[in-house]
């Protein structure tokens, strides 16, 4: 009776003798088109790297004050909160979800941080490592919210944003803590607003902290197996649950690693304005603005695609179109219309790249 | 002979539906045991708790005579039981090699590995091109490509080839071959072979009977949430399995209970 297994492979089998030995060959597109498609598919960040480039080209030939040593580090100086909020943002939305509570833990941050040390007394190191733990914590919170309880990344950070928002103007009793009582007593608090100045061009410390958490952020999205989880927990979470990532884990981290990466810009928050203030406007504006600058940077928002320095070239073209649009002499409102433009553009970008396969 | 897999008295019920009912389960060391039933009849959720992705409510199960009750799939890959679900379970953004080690990626010797926690990425590459070597699957050009720009075929052989490399005790295959060709089929087949001849037992759930009488060493007919028999494919013909399986005759010496 073996016969009859047997027989029917062998005939319906059959027609394959002659046929090619090759199984699923993979065929290489030549079309120049489908070629960009597939570089860029596996470079997510040069779409905007180019658009830097040539932003950076018009508004040189636009302005000659562009391209002058004092108008760049002024860029660098301006972007380096929203960059480092972007870090944030950028882990966040690999994993699919979203933060719009970064701005929020940032401010409530930097304010505990000035409370801690005016109102209790705290030194003044001690109170920012109370303050990068609160910020950690409040991220953490978000993560077993969105990760345990399974809610909407967008509800839950909707939520915690009003919450932490509201904290922190009921616990700072809407104080400002004057910049001149920052740097007579906590100076400590005040450290990434030092500079370095080379042929008089001014360097912040904030600068170097942001393009150093890039690089880091950078080296462990792609070389570490922790980083791999986080891009796998985006792309396909079943599928890296069952291959064996500990998706939950790994989503948790995220988030208490954003809430850390927020009361980082908190501190530096305090160096850049020099005061504590609860009603700074990142705590309104940082998830927008961090969040335009992780999609300018190519970061897909449905998880999974893109690159952290993608993110830092996105925070750069938004620090470029302010800066050179100002110099230009145009009304600053064409800031926002050619932003919101990009946004537009960049998810278009992303859609066509996701097609590769198709 | 010991069986390297058995489970004994398996309950599982979701609410009113009882999708294992008693259940018997063996696998012998070095053979290849399909598994066939008709829709519902409770071979997925069987699968499922040898798995690890489902718990029975009652029952034991043991692995080469160690009582095993696991929790997570992640466990029982521990324990050397790998699974292909139909789903492949890959993530397509990422590339061939990065699937295949998801979960139990190779770090770099020494302080990059120990404290820069760096990952090896030429042994793992090398490693994946071996094993997709061994398939005849390497007119996949790049080992670096996303697992999204590769074919159905390709996906399953990619699938096949991570579970074949790191299943050390027992591989089990959900319809390897419901979503291939033809020509894609028969190499699937051929590798099922392979790992056979390793010797490496390989559980294959299957609706295709020319597929399960062909490469299966025994073949275990599920019914209504139990094992109704298990049968040689040199005894008995494919319309005879058909029969068994849809209850429109039953195998010597077997009373249906339910």
């Amino acid at each position: 009776m073996t016969n009859d297994a047997k027989s029917v492979s062998s005939t319906y089998e059959a027609g394959l003798k002659g046929a090619t030995e090759a199984v699923a060959e993979f065929h290489e597109d030549t079309g120049a088109l489908k070629k960009l498609q597939h570089w860029l598919h596996q470079t997510p960040s040069a779409v905007p790297l180019i658009v830097l480039i040539v932003a950076l080209v018009i508004f040189g030939f636009l302005s000659e004050n562009f391209f002058k040593a004092t108008t760049l580090s002024t860029i660098l100086q301006q972007i380096a909160i929203v960059g480092i909020l972007g870090c944030a943002q950028s882990l966040v939305i690999l994993t699919a979800g979203i933060d719009l509570s970064v701005g929020a833990i940032a401010v409530f941050s930097s304010v505990l941080m000035g409370q801690a040390t005016f109102r209790y007394g705290v030194p003044a190191e001690l109170a920012i490592a109370i303050g990068l733990a609160l910020g950690t914590a409040m991220g953490a919170v978000n993560g077993v919210l969105i990760a345990k309880l399974k809610l909407p990344p967008f509800i839950v950070t909707l939520g915690t944003w009003q919450i932490l928002l509201a904290s922190n103007f009921i616990f700072s009793r809407n104080e400002t803590i004057r910049s001149s009582d920052i740097s007579a007593q906590a100076p400590a608090l005040q450290l990434w607003g030092g500079s370095i100045q080379p042929g008089g061009v001014k360097i912040l410390y904030a600068v170097f902290l942001m393009i150093a958490l890039v690089a880091v952020m950078a080296y462990v999205l792609r070389h570490t197996a922790w980083g791999r989880h986080v891009y796998a927990t985006g792309d396909d979470p079943q599928a890296a649950e069952l291959a064996g990532v500990p998706t939950q884990k790994v989503l948790i981290q995220v988030y208490a690693l954003a809430g850390l990466f927020c009361a980082i810009a908190g501190w530096v928050m305090i160096g850049r304005f020099g005061s504590v203030s609860p009603t700074a406007s990142t705590g309104q504006l940082g998830n927008i603005q961090s969040i335009t600058a992780v999609v300018i940077g190519g970061i897909s928002l449905f998880g999974g695609r893109g690159s952290i320095v993608g993110m830092f070239f996105g925070a750069l073209i938004v620090g470029v179109f302010e800066m050179g649009l100002r110099l230009v002499g145009t009304d600053p409102q064409w800031t926002f219309f050619l932003i919101g433009a990009l946004i537009i553009f960049a998810v278009a970008v992303d859609q066509w790249i996701r097609k590769v396969s198709g | 002979m010991e069986p390297i897999l058995k489970a004994r008295g398996l309950y599982k019920r979701y609410g009113k539906v009882t999708a294992l009912n008693n259940c018997d389960f063996e696998l012998y060391p070095g053979e290849i045991l399909a598994v066939i039933g008709d829709n519902g009849a409770g071979k997925s959720t069987l699968i499922k708790a040898i798995s690890g992705a489902v718990q029975p409510d009652e029952g034991h199960i043991w692995l080469e005579g160690n009582e095993i009750a696991f929790k997570t799939p992640i466990e029982a890959r521990a324990a050397g039981i790998e699974t292909v679900y139909q789903t492949l379970a890959m993530s397509p953004a990422l590339s061939i090699a990065d699937n295949m080690f998801m979960g139990r990626e190779l770090r770099k010797p020494g302080i990059m590995g120990s404290v820069f926690r760096k990952l090896d990425r030429a042994r793992m590459e090398a490693f994946a091109r071996q094993k997709l070597n061994d398939l005849g699957l390497m007119t996949i050009q790049n080992i670096n490509q996303a697992v999204e720009t590769l074919s159905g075929g390709q996906r399953q052989g990619v699938a096949v080839a991570r579970a074949a490399a790191f299943g050390s005790k027992v591989v089990i295959l959900d319809e390897p071959t419901a979503a291939l060709g033809v020509k894609e089929s028969r190499r699937v087949l051929e590798l099922i072979r392979d790992v056979r001849s390793r010797g490496i037992p390989i559980i294959l759930i299957s609706h295709n009977m020319p597929h399960v009488f062909e490469v299966a060493d025994r073949i275990h007919i599920h019914r209504l949430g139990s094992r109704l028999c298990v049968i040689k494919p040199q005894d008995y013909s494919m319309s005879d399995a058909v029969a068994f399986m849809t209850g429109a005759k039953l195998p010597e010496g077997v009373t249906e209970a339910a």
